[in-house]
Formats: C-alpha cells, structure tokens, sequence
C-alpha cells in the first residue's frame, strides 16, 4: 500500500501522521489519507479539491503532473510526499 | 474608552490592553505567531473571537475562540461553488484565471445584533457569504454572486475584486451596504434578497471619460457608516473622499481642502457626530507614502468643507507609513482612536487625534486595527 506523509510544517495547524492509504493515483491515495483526518484535507486542497497552488505533492522524486484531477499513477510500493512549495513563501 | 484593541497583521494577531486610567497599552497576548491574519472580529455579542487568516501554503482559514483568546478553533469556510465554462468566460478576472476560490478573508461582521453567531464576511474574488452558526457553515449570497454587474466587477489593489467594507443599519440589520474594490456600493435593504448598486456620484479617474461615471467601476478603498446617524456614510476613495447623506442614494466628493492628498486608504467616522471623520492621506497613486515624507491624519468636523492635519505623537519627519483600509479604527464614544501602518506602527490617541500616543514602531506590517 502506498505510503503518505506530510511535511512537518503542517504540524503546527494539524496533526498529519505518516500512513499508509489505499488508492492507484494520487487522488484515490489522498483522499483514502484524508477520510482518516478530515481535518487535514483544506490544508492541502481547496474547495475545488484541487491542490492548494503552493502545496506540491510528489510521488517518490517526482512532482504530480495533474494538480486538477490529480490522476498521476501510484504504485502499491509508491511513497506520495505532500510538500509545501517554495512558491508559497 | 475602549481598553482593549486588536491589532492583526501580516505576522499574527496582537491583543493589546490597557489598565483603565494607566497610559501604556501593553501587548496582552499573541495569536497565529507568524501567519497572516487578514482579519479580526471581536464579537460583542457573545465575547467570541475571531480571524480570518491567509497561510501561505495551506490557504484561507477563519478560526473562532471562545475564551478570549486562550484557544483557537479552525471554522467552516466560505466555499465558492464550482462555476461552469460559461460562467468563468463571463468573469472579468485576469487572463488565465480559473474557477473562482477563496482567496482572502477582507471582512467580517456581526449580521444581526440579536442573533449571535450570525455572521457577514466578504471576501476575494467577490463573494459575500452568510453563516448563522458562528462560522460553522457558510452561505454564499448567490444574489449578489449572479448579479450581471458583479461579474464585471475587477481587481482594485488586489488582483481579484473583493468585498472589504459591509456596513449593518443599526436600525434594521437586513438593510446592509457593502464597499467593493472594484464594484462600487452595493446595498440590500432584504437581508441579501435584492441588491443595487448605489455609488451614484462617485467617479474614477482611472477609467476613460466614457465610464468614470459607472457606479460599478467604482473603487471605494473603504466605506464607514456613522453608527448615530445611519444615512450618513464616508468613502475614502482611490481618487477621492466622497460622502453620502442619504443612505448611499447619492455621493458628493468633498475635492481636497487645506489636505496634502484625497488619496488613501482608511477612514473612520465619529459614531455620534456624522460630519466628524478621519483620513490618512498618501501620494496617489502607485506611489503610496505620506506627502513628503510627512505622516499625518487628517480630520474635518463640517462634512468634508474644511480639514484639519493632526499630527502630534506622530513621527516627525522622513516617514513612509502608510495605514491601510483597515488600519484605523474609532471606539464607541468616539474619543479614541487607533491607527496601524504598513511599516509596524502603532498609535492610539484620546481626544480625537489632537495628540498621538505611539504604542510601537516594531510590529508586523499592520492590516486591521479594531478595538475590542
């Protein structure tokens, strides 16, 4: 099962322990993340349930592609990182 | 006189209090240490708190406390529904721009004084939104939000339009007047059921001849609404100071007499005497910095004919503080004022902005002065 993790920075607005969530693209995997923290889920996507335009996710070294759909692939075996961007400040 | 006062600013929410008679205001507490805080409502209604905070990586949150301060709870959000091709085709958004998201919480208001927990707060890209849970759920006011002319409204200072100023009739909490940057005055007199657009008189001197006219380009920096006199409203304007004595049926400019400038951003209006209020000019229009170099306030007590600068206790000379929309604030008895600028300045005066009390130079740049 994938691996998810967020970045620590996160921890001073909500708790957002390292897991492992279920799903075959970024989406299904942060979403299986956040219906175990709910809380978590506007700190990472807006109301659209896009990704926050400067939250980056990278699926192993590689940023996500999708930031709509969020449809880029994972793997079983995969670790997905939810980074805060340097864009952001 | 109010002795408490909250300070919100690009680096967190100061609270500040004062000893009743002692003359040094003393930082109380800080909240959101390093997060932008781009709003603050301390409710008299119920005591409760909140503050609408911009993260940089996490997005807008409002949060709301109910012990004064001690602790913080993240509230619902105002949510923009998602728009179809059309509807973003229609938007006067910058080229590029995608489906409408909350991007900023620019105000917050008690909505009706019996109901605590009801709630207005105006945002950008131009939604106003409604809760009567204390922020738990979020409303958009869908009428205003489909209004033909909102969807010309534009960015003024921000890149997106935003509702900054909304103005409750203490005679009747469903007759609502709201300032927008760029949209003009927009009033309801049916809690939100219709809408108009009421800045006849305004004009802009930023658009061409053919449309400086149109009460919707209009770009009032922030509107006030003297609480003892309702039908009396001020607007301190892009390009000018305008002033409405019934109810924001018509404007008039009061032009710039004995002032260095009718540009800024603040104002703030005597809560019982309609023809007292005060301004912060600055060099228009990009430019933004105090006339020469000199920081001071300015205060007319006839309606706009005549001004007088006010500027004992503040910096004496080489200042570039400028205080934004909403960075001055009067108390109930309209005595006391305070004023917040960009450059951490902080000031608090007793009679009215004759003397200025400087509380410090060192704070965060300044967004939102309001006293609790």
């Amino acid at each position: 099962m994938p691996r998810v993790s967020f970045t620590p920075n996160l921890e001073r607005h909500v708790h957002c322990p390292t897991g492992e969530a279920a799903g075959q693209t970024v989406r299904a995997v942060l979403d299986a993340a956040f219906q175990a923290n709910p809380a978590a889920r506007g700190y990472v996507l807006d109301e659209h349930g896009e990704l926050r335009k400067h939250v980056v996710v990278f699926v192993n070294g590689t940023p996500v592609r999708d930031r709509r759909q969020l449809s880029d692939r994972v793997a079983p075996s995969d670790e997905v990182y939810v980074y805060q961007a340097l864009s952001g400040g | 006189m109010s002795d408490r006062l909250f300070v919100a600013t690009e680096k967190g929410l100061f609270d500040l209090r004062r000893e009743p008679g002692g003359p040094d205001w003393k930082i109380a507490r800080v909240s959101f240490l390093g997060d932008d805080v781009s709003m603050v409502l301390p409710d008299r209604r119920d005591g409760t708190l909140y503050a609408g905070l911009a993260l940089g990586h996490f997005g807008v949150k409002l949060r709301r406390s109910t012990d004064d301060g001690a602790t913080w709870q993240d509230c619902g959000l105002p949510e923009y529904p998602p728009q179809t091709e059309t509807e973003l085709g229609e938007a006067v958004f910058k080229p590029g721009q995608t489906a409408a998201k909350l991007e900023y919480i620019w105000s917050l208001e008690a909505a009706d004084p019996a109901r605590p927990g009801s709630l207005w707060c105006g945002t950008l890209p131009g939604g106003l939104f409604r809760s009567d849970d204390a922020g738990t759920t979020w409303s958009l006011v869908r009428t205003l939000w489909d209004d033909p002319l909102r969807k010309k409204w534009f960015g003024g200072g921000m890149d997106r339009p935003g509702i900054h100023s909304i103005c409750v009739d203490p005679r009747d909490c469903r007759h609502v007047t709201l300032g927008v940057s760029c949209g003009g005055v927009w009033v309801t007199r049916d809690a939100g059921e219709t809408w108009q657009c009421k800045a006849q008189g305004m004009w802009a001197a930023y658009m061409p001849p053919e449309a400086k006219d149109d009460p919707n380009i209009q770009d009032p920096h922030r509107v006030v609404q003297c609480a003892g006199y309702p039908d009396a409203f001020w607007a301190q304007h892009h390009n000018g100071t305008f002033r409405s004595t019934d109810g924001s049926e018509s404007w008039h400019d009061v032009g710039t007499p004995e002032r260095p400038s009718s540009f800024g951003f603040a104002v703030a209006v005597h809560p019982h005497k309609a023809d007292t209020a005060w301004f912060v000019p600055a060099v228009k229009d990009e430019c933004r910095v105090p006339s020469e170099g000199r920081f001071v306030v300015t205060r007319t007590r006839d309606g706009g004919k005549s001004f007088e600068m006010l500027d004992k206790g503040l910096p004496a000379a080489a200042a570039y503080d400028v205080v934004f929309r909403h960075g001055l604030d009067i108390d109930e008895t309209g005595d006391r004022l305070a004023m917040g600028s960009t450059t951490g300045g902080l000031w608090v005066s007793d009679d009215q902005g004759d003397h200025w009390q400087c509380v410090s130079e060192h704070l965060p740049q300044i967004l939102c002065v309001r006293f609790g």
